[in-house]
């Protein structure tokens, strides 16, 4: 018989299609291990409203755990509580920067107009003088930065809260 | 008529409509940046279509999916505001629209996410977090077009002028707002539009833009009757379904 414990080692083995570097427990969509008489019950969370990558997440799921010799598994997708960038691990916040992708920063609030922009230090250098080019970077979850001393373009993973 | 299922309906092709005009500037953004954004941002919004009209399908009760309902009604049976499906012209065009258009979403999912209704206050808490950033890139381009050239000044103002007689149906109600209120189903929308007109109002004078004295309103988009944009949107966006039913990819 499987374990919770078991099934939450396996998770540790389907990668997010979009940061391959991170898997769905260091990303922090995984919200519930259930197990069933004859299966179990994975409960995950989408990023973003609209991240075409959760069906991809679900399907990897299913099939890695088919691999493992569990065959009954139902992915139930919930929105609430929203998923927050909080959620991304400190070993996946390691990873992140080791692939050359900036970390969630504490930022202030969205909603706040005219506050100072946020510092996102470089992740090739580690330079605190970046400029952002553009909130909207390669994915709906990233924002474009560049570093003005090394000159590196690199993604931020921007704060959702 | 079925009020839940009419709301989430209304809230469902707002975001679809303004969904479907971002996604045509793919390829043609001003700056490579801003082609990234406005499809990031069409993005969010067709997920928070597909949110809201799963569940209006899952009210209904008569098994139709989200794809059904966004892909197989008739231009009568959209019911989104005639704000977001006007053409997306120039930048600053398409910028002042979604700029209206964001303050008003920020400040409804600020109330519904105390709807009673579980998945509504639901969807609301996904949405508010992608929309806090909706509004804050669309303020920002108002400010700086806005309070840029000559040029870029006489375009935003010219959008804002165009685009004002559109604003009053975001805050139009009926027997549909009224019966989910008094059912509890909704919070309610009490001071939505000062609020608004205070949000907007800030962003409009930091950008220099004056906001229009004619009062003259345009309405329609609620109760089915579009502009005759409705139509051309909802050909090439059904196109595909239309021609191989069924078809998936
Ligand atoms: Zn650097």
């Amino acid at each position: 018989m499987v374990t919770e414990k078991q099934i939450w080692a396996y998770l540790e083995e389907v990668f997010d299609p979009e940061v391959p570097v991170l898997t769905v427990v260091d990303l922090g969509v995984v919200q519930k291990v259930e197990l069933k008489d004859d299966g179990c019950k994975i409960v995950i969370t989408p990023t973003y409203s609209g991240c075409p990558a959760m069906k991809r997440i679900e399907d990897d799921i299913h099939e890695k755990l088919a691999e493992k010799g569990i065959e009954k598994v139902e992915v139930e997708l919930v929105l609430s509580p929203a998923w927050t960038t909080d959620w991304i691990t400190e070993i996946g916040k390691k990873k992140l920067k080791e692939y050359g992708i900036a970390p969630p920063e504490d930022e202030v609030d969205k909603s706040v107009l005219f506050a100072d922009p946020t510092v996102v230090p470089c992740p090739k250098c580690d330079s605190r003088n970046t400029k952002l080019i553009s909130q909207f970077g390669s994915t709906a979850c990233k924002a474009h930065y560049q570093c003005n001393d090394c000159l590196e373009p690199f993604d931020y993973f921007k704060c959702l809260r | 008529m079925n009020a839940l299922f009419e709301y989430l309906i209304r809230l469902g092709d707002d975001s679809l409509i303004i969904g479907h005009r971002l996604s045509e500037w793919c390829g043609h953004g001003p700056v490579l940046e801003e082609d990234i954004a406005m499809t990031n941002l069409s993005l969010d919004f067709i997920g928070q279509t597909a949110s809201l009209l799963k569940y209006a399908g899952e009210v209904e009760g008569k098994g139709r999916t989200e794809d059904d309902l966004a892909y197989l009604r008739c231009d009568r049976e959209y019911k989104n505001i005639l704000l977001v499906e006007q053409p997306n012209g120039d930048f600053g065009m398409t910028m002042m629209r979604q700029f209206l258009f964001d303050a008003y979403r920020k400040l409804l999912f600020e109330r519904l996410v105390n709807a009673k209704d579980e998945t509504i206050a639901a969807i609301a808490e996904k949405s508010l977090k992608e929309t806090k950033y909706h509004f804050k890139h669309s303020s920002e381009w108002i400010i700086r077009l806005g309070d840029g050239t000559e040029e870029s000044n006489r375009r935003v103002q010219d959008s804002l002028d165009t685009l004002w007689r559109y604003t009053s149906e975001l805050f139009y109600t009926d027997a549909v707002d009224a019966e989910l209120i008094a059912a509890g189903t909704i919070p309610s929308m009490e001071g939505l539009e000062e609020d608004w007109e205070k949000s907007v109002g800030e962003v409009l004078s930091e950008a220099t833009l004056t906001i229009p004295t004619n009062n003259w309103k345009q309405e329609g988009g609620r109760k089915g009757m579009h502009s005759e944009h409705l139509g051309y949107i909802l050909a090439e966006l059904q196109y595909m379904q239309r021609a191989y039913p069924g078809l998936e990819w």
